[in-house]
């Protein structure tokens, strides 16, 4: 589980966190909404210790990630796959040596072993061994993404997450994606915090979805009562008002 | 107005010092993890064949043509005094005190260093340096450390080819074309090339190795966000290499006389 307390974080002078609170429950997929810039991304950077805020906690099974440096940081790291708004693979190395790539820094397995994961993860996420050897400037949008997915589960990290899964895919690929990670998720169980602005596709892995406005998180709930919350801000981000995403 | 114009350019100096303490922190905490597990050799290979191995080429063309350039200036300087016979000792020090590893040095910004630079900036706006994070693995260890390494292994190798090519480039043009004696030309060279100069050239080429490629990595991982910031980057990259090489190799100078 996952408890934000209270987090703040100003960067270069504007307030982009504003007391954020929020619980993702394990087990369980938390879904951030929140327009283009509302600090989705920052947010997701500070869970990931990237980022340090200028005040409040973020607790992982009660352990303050905000004040962990050094060896006890990267043990929490550990437990964390994420998939990054680009995909963020490794242009110099292939396909498999990116997926391949934390078994063969953070563990001793032999390449075989690494090999045989390697090839699950990936047709976990419906790539065959054609892609293997093909670097990621090779690839489609969706491919990357899915790469992508593929390195995020390699290590079976109990907490996955994910920036903007689907941003910049056209419809067919947005709902191939959302169905690899609610498959991906009953097949592995973790705990799931995604970042995204595409609804309401995206409510379809939603077990719980967060509102984030102006540095706040306005609204939480399951997917049903977010889609009826009496906030306005709310629905006019949900039915995507022009005004609403000008301001 | 006049007060405006100092304080602004007191603040670029500030600036630009700042950036200078930072850079050097940065350098110091790369050399520190080059002494931490995990030693990547595979990596210093790689990097040792882009920074390196990848020069050579540019490096010969320039060295031959500064060499030829040198024999015939100075054959024509050294010929009103009457005294052609120095002309291998003049191009032998003016290439292993100076020019070698000035010019291998700007030659490495310009091929290897700006390219350092777009792909580490690269990496930083596609966040694949946040992803090496993410993985608990240290980014500057990584990817910075074995391009420093590979550069304090390269730069004075490359240094070396340079004087060696510069000074046949010279004999060529001297020996062969103007008609200065073979050993004339190289007992010249045996008589004034000195330890100090070969360790003064040596020394140089550390320092402006270490100075090309760790302003050129320092520029490409604090890379500013949005679309320009990359190419913004690497020429900062390049003028900073070229103005700090310039400026060490006064004090360098200075300090081996
Ligand atoms: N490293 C940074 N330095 C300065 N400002 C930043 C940085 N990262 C994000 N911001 C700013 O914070 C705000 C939120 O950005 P971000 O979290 O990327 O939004 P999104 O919700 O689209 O992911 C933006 O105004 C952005 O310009
Ligand atoms: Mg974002």
């Amino acid at each position: 589980m996952i408890q934000i307390i209270d987090l703040a974080c100003s960067l270069n002078g504007q307030v982009v966190l504003d007391g954020i609170h929020l619980t993702v429950p394990r087990g369980q997929i938390t879904v951030i909404i929140g327009k283009s810039g509302a600090g989705k991304s920052v947010l997701l950077k500070h869970v990931l210790g990237l980022m340090r805020p200028d005040r409040g906690q973020i607790l992982v099974d009660g352990v303050d990630l905000t004040r962990a440096r050094g060896r006890r940081l990267q043990e929490i790291r550990r437990r964390f796959g994420v998939l990054f708004q680009g995909g963020a693979l490794f242009d110099s190395l292939t396909v498999f040596d990116n997926v391949a790539f934390p078994l063969r820094e953070k563990t001793d397995l032999a390449e075989e072993e690494i090999g045989e994961r390697v090839r699950y993860r990936l047709s976990q996420v419906r790539l065959g061994q054609e892609v293997e050897e093909k670097y990621p400037d090779e690839l489609s949008g969706g491919m990357k993404k899915r790469v992508a997915l593929a390195r995020a589960l390699i290590q079976e990290p109990e907490i996955v997450l994910f920036d903007e899964p689907v941003a910049g895919l056209d419809p067919p690929m947005t709902n191939t994606i959302f169905h690899l990670i609610a498959r991906t998720h009953q097949e592995n169980q973790y705990t799931g915090l995604v970042v995204s602005h595409d609804i309401p596709a995206v409510f379809q892995v939603a077990h719980f979805v967060a509102m984030l406005h102006r540095g706040r998180i306005i609204a939480w709930g399951a997917p049903a009562e977010i889609q009826n919350h009496e906030d306005a801000a709310v629905q006019s981000f949900l039915r995507g008002e022009v005004n609403f995403l000008a301001d | 107005m006049v007060g405006r114009l100092l304080r602004s350019m007191g603040r670029a100096v500030l600036d630009w010092l700042g950036a200078l303490g930072h850079a050097t922190l940065f350098l110091l905490e790369a050399l520190r993890q080059a002494f931490l597990p995990p030693y990547r050799f595979r990596r210093l290979l790689e990097e040792i064949h882009f920074i390196g191995w990848k020069s050579g080429l540019i490096i010969l063309l320039t060295a031959a043509f500064t060499g030829m350039v040198l024999g015939l200036q100075g054959y024509y300087t050294l010929r009103k005094y009457g005294s052609e016979s120095a002309l291998g000792s003049a191009v032998a020090l003016s290439l292993i005190r100076e020019l070698g590893p000035v010019l291998t040095a700007l030659m490495v910004s310009g091929r290897a260093g700006s390219a350092i630079t777009a792909k580490i900036g690269i990496m930083r706006i596609s966040e694949q340096l946040d992803a090496l994070e993410s993985m608990a693995v240290n980014p500057v260890q990584y990817v910075v450390t074995p391009k420093l390494v590979a550069g304090l292994i390269c730069v004075p190798l490359l240094t070396a080819i340079f004087d060696v090519v510069g000074i046949l480039g010279g004999y060529v043009v001297g020996v062969w074309l103007l008609g200065v004696g073979s050993g004339v030309y190289f007992s010249g060279i045996s008589q004034s090339v000195v330890a100090l100069d070969v360790n003064g050239g040596v020394v140089k080429s550390l320092v402006f190795g270490l100075t090309v490629i760790t302003v050129s990595c320092y520029k490409g991982y604090f890379t500013p966000r949005g679309a320009e910031g990359v190419s913004r980057a690497t020429t900062e990259a390049v003028v900073s290499s070229a103005v700090l090489v310039l400026a060490w190799d006064y004090v360098l100078t200075s300090f081996f006389m």
